[in-house]
């Protein structure tokens, strides 16, 4: 139990992350299935993210100029910027593939006229 | 020189800016599209040749991109592994992208610029991903070259765009998991340069997380290259694609992830690690039999050619996978020689195909009826890669077969070398039924040999010449595969392998 409540955001994008699965496979709309998609990269950027914070930290700047040792910050107490820095270019990522997925479904129901799996199944 | 210094970073530069200037050059008239992207697709393969010799001369390069030290920065590192791949790769861009000019003109006429632009990019993220020393920079390039896949195959005939949905949905979950596993790996050791992970894990190799993290990304990577159970997306997407994508798609695609599957496991985790202490061998090679056999019979299976041949890529898939797991030092030099042979294989059935939708309109085999007599320059080319595939000597094939063969031997694992010699079987039993086809008419009702027209009707010459370019190729690299083995991959399988 303690284990479960001290890393309390694992287990968010766990579930996240099969909310998400479980859309893309299961469900039959295709806008569904890219929603599903969408949660589940949404899931790793939470645990990216979540695993640069830190309770009362401070920003990573050096706050009074160039050279002065002791007025630069102290690794303990600022928040990780780099997986959010990462996480940036992931969102970037993920609105790409969200942009070509919505076009691809744009596509099929111009040619279908449905976005139901199994009605585009039918006419194959 | 500074050419030669910049090479590195030029080789994936040159085709990014030629994709702009194609986009934009497209707008003021079409024309300009493929010349353009044969120029940028050029100078790529000129800057990747000169980064070999570089490394055959002087050993591994690192360049770091805008000056920032390794750890830091994003740094890139062509040793004799991926400089190999560096070459292939743009080969047989190159190659495609001659291949693709009457292509496109009959499949995707009033897409032409849209094409060209995706399908450098295409070339720009594989060029990438095989040069980059950092894992996340590799997760970025592995995205661009999976976001303009999917766009290129949705171009293709009616079913393309539900085969491409499906490929996007998959290859989203393979990325993802491929990203979450370089996740695991940076909260272990707060680094994501590869050198630099390499040095800090030994220390964590008893830690649940950091085996998580390799099958987190394992798993990803074996969704992006259709390995058996998760191959699903594959056939169809590419039967479907336009041909001159998929004559680009189909060889690199999966090579490259076969490249970074070999990289993860040598560059960032070690093979004392892969090989000895997480103890997967024996259930990957037992899994790439499967994947071997399942692909064999499958591709048997199929009426439609091009869908045959992509099952016959899973097949291979198999191979590269099991030879690289095979944890001996024939085994893995046999992989990485695969990941040549079979991207110029697959791009010389490709074309082939290519060629045979350009003329008849169809890929089924039953189109390939009587084509002997109307096209023997492009058979005998056809034939030259059936023979490879099957792994006739002298031809590319035989020899990686050959080095996987002598791996499985040396690792005692003898169910994949069985796997090895069925499916050089199913293989010869598929071809030669092909050939068969493809060397009697249609239909025979007279003898008339003599008296009857034979009419040679050959593809135009942008389709021809690359495809006789690759049959020579496929027969040079089988003759001087001592000489690649020995000066190239020989110094990319780590010294502690038997």
């Amino acid at each position: 139990m303690q284990s479960i409540i001290s890393s309390y955001n694992y287990w968010i994008y766990i579930l996240l992350m099969m909310i998400g699965l479980y859309a893309m496979l299961a469900k039959n709309n295709l806008v569904k299935k890219v929603i599903g998609m969408s949660i589940f990269q949404t899931a790793i950027i939470v645990f990216y993210v979540s695993t640069g914070a830190k309770e009362h930290a401070t920003i990573p700047i050096i706050a009074h100029g160039h050279g002065a040792v002791e007025a630069a910050v102290d690794v303990a107490h600022y928040a990780n910027p780099l997986p959010h820095v990462l996480m940036l270019t992931a969102i970037v990522v993920s609105v790409g593939t969200l942009g070509v997925a919505l076009a691809i479904c744009l596509g099929i129901h111009r040619r279908y006229n449905s976005l139901e799996e199994d009605e585009i199944q039918e006419q194959l | 020189m500074s050419f030669v210094k910049q090479a590195p970073v030029l080789l994936v530069i040159i085709p990014l800016l030629s994709a702009l200037l194609v986009n934009i050059l497209g707008l003021v008239n079409r024309r300009y599209c493929l010349p353009v992207a044969i120029l940028g697709i050029l100078g790529s393969f000129a800057a990747s040749v000169v980064t070999l010799i570089r490394v055959i001369e002087n050993g591994a390069i690192s360049y770091r991109l805008g000056g920032w030290p390794p750890p830091f920065g994003i740094e890139y590192v062509i040793d004799h592994l991926n400089g190999l791949v560096l070459v292939t790769v743009s080969f047989v861009s190159l190659l495609a992208v001659i291949f693709s000019k009457e292509s496109v003109k009959q499949e995707v006429p009033e897409k032409i610029p849209q094409f060209y632009t995706l399908f450098i990019l295409l070339v720009t993220g594989l060029l990438g991903m095989t040069v980059t020393g950092d894992a996340f920079n590799l997760y970025v390039l592995l995205e661009i070259s999976a976001l303009t896949g999917y766009a290129l195959i949705a171009m293709g005939d009616n079913r393309a765009l539900v085969a491409s949905f499906n490929y996007v949905i998959l290859g989203t979950i393979g990325a993802s998991f491929y990203l979450l596993g370089v996740g695991h790996l940076y909260i272990m050791t707060g680094s994501l340069n590869m050198a630099d992970l390499l040095t800090i894990l030994p220390g964590l190799y008893s830690l649940n997380a950091v085996f998580i993290a390799l099958l987190l990304i394992l798993v990803g990577i074996w969704i992006k290259m259709a390995f058996f159970p998760l191959h699903g997306w594959l056939p169809n997407a590419y039967t479907y694609a336009p041909s001159a994508a998929g004559c680009l798609v189909a060889p690199l695609v999966t090579k490259v992830s076969v490249y970074i599957m070999i990289r993860i496991m040598l560059s960032v985790f070690s093979p004392l690690y892969v090989y000895s202490i997480i103890g997967l061998s024996e259930t990957i090679v037992w899994m790439s039999v499967i994947a071997i056999i399942s692909g064999s019979i499958l591709a048997l299976a199929q009426t439609d050619f091009k869908k045959m041949l992509t099952y016959l890529i899973v097949a291979e898939v198999g191979y590269m996978v099991g030879g690289a797991w095979l944890a001996s030092a024939a085994g893995l030099t046999g992989a990485i020689l695969h990941i040549v042979n079979d991207a110029l294989m697959t791009l010389c059935l490709f074309l082939f195909a290519g060629i045979v939708i350009y003329k008849k309109g169809g890929h089924q085999l039953q189109d390939l009826a009587g084509l002997y007599k109307k096209m023997p320059v492009t058979m005998a080319a056809f034939t030259v890669g059936a023979l490879s595939m099957i792994g006739v000597p002298p031809t590319a094939g035989f020899f990686s077969k050959w080095y996987l063969i002598l791996g499985a031997i040396d690792a005692g694992k003898y169910h994949f070398m069985a796997a090895l010699l069925v499916s050089s079987l199913i293989n010869a039993i598929l071809f030669f039924k092909v050939i068969e086809i493809a060397y009697f008419e249609p239909k025979v009702d007279h003898h008339g040999g003599e008296t009857e027209k034979v009419i040679i009707d050959e593809a135009p010459l942008t389709m021809l010449v690359p495809l006789i370019i690759v049959a020579l190729s496929l027969i040079v690299i089988g003759l001087y595969s001592g000489d690649i083995i020995t000066n190239i991959i020989q110094h990319s399988v780590p010294a502690g392998l038997l």
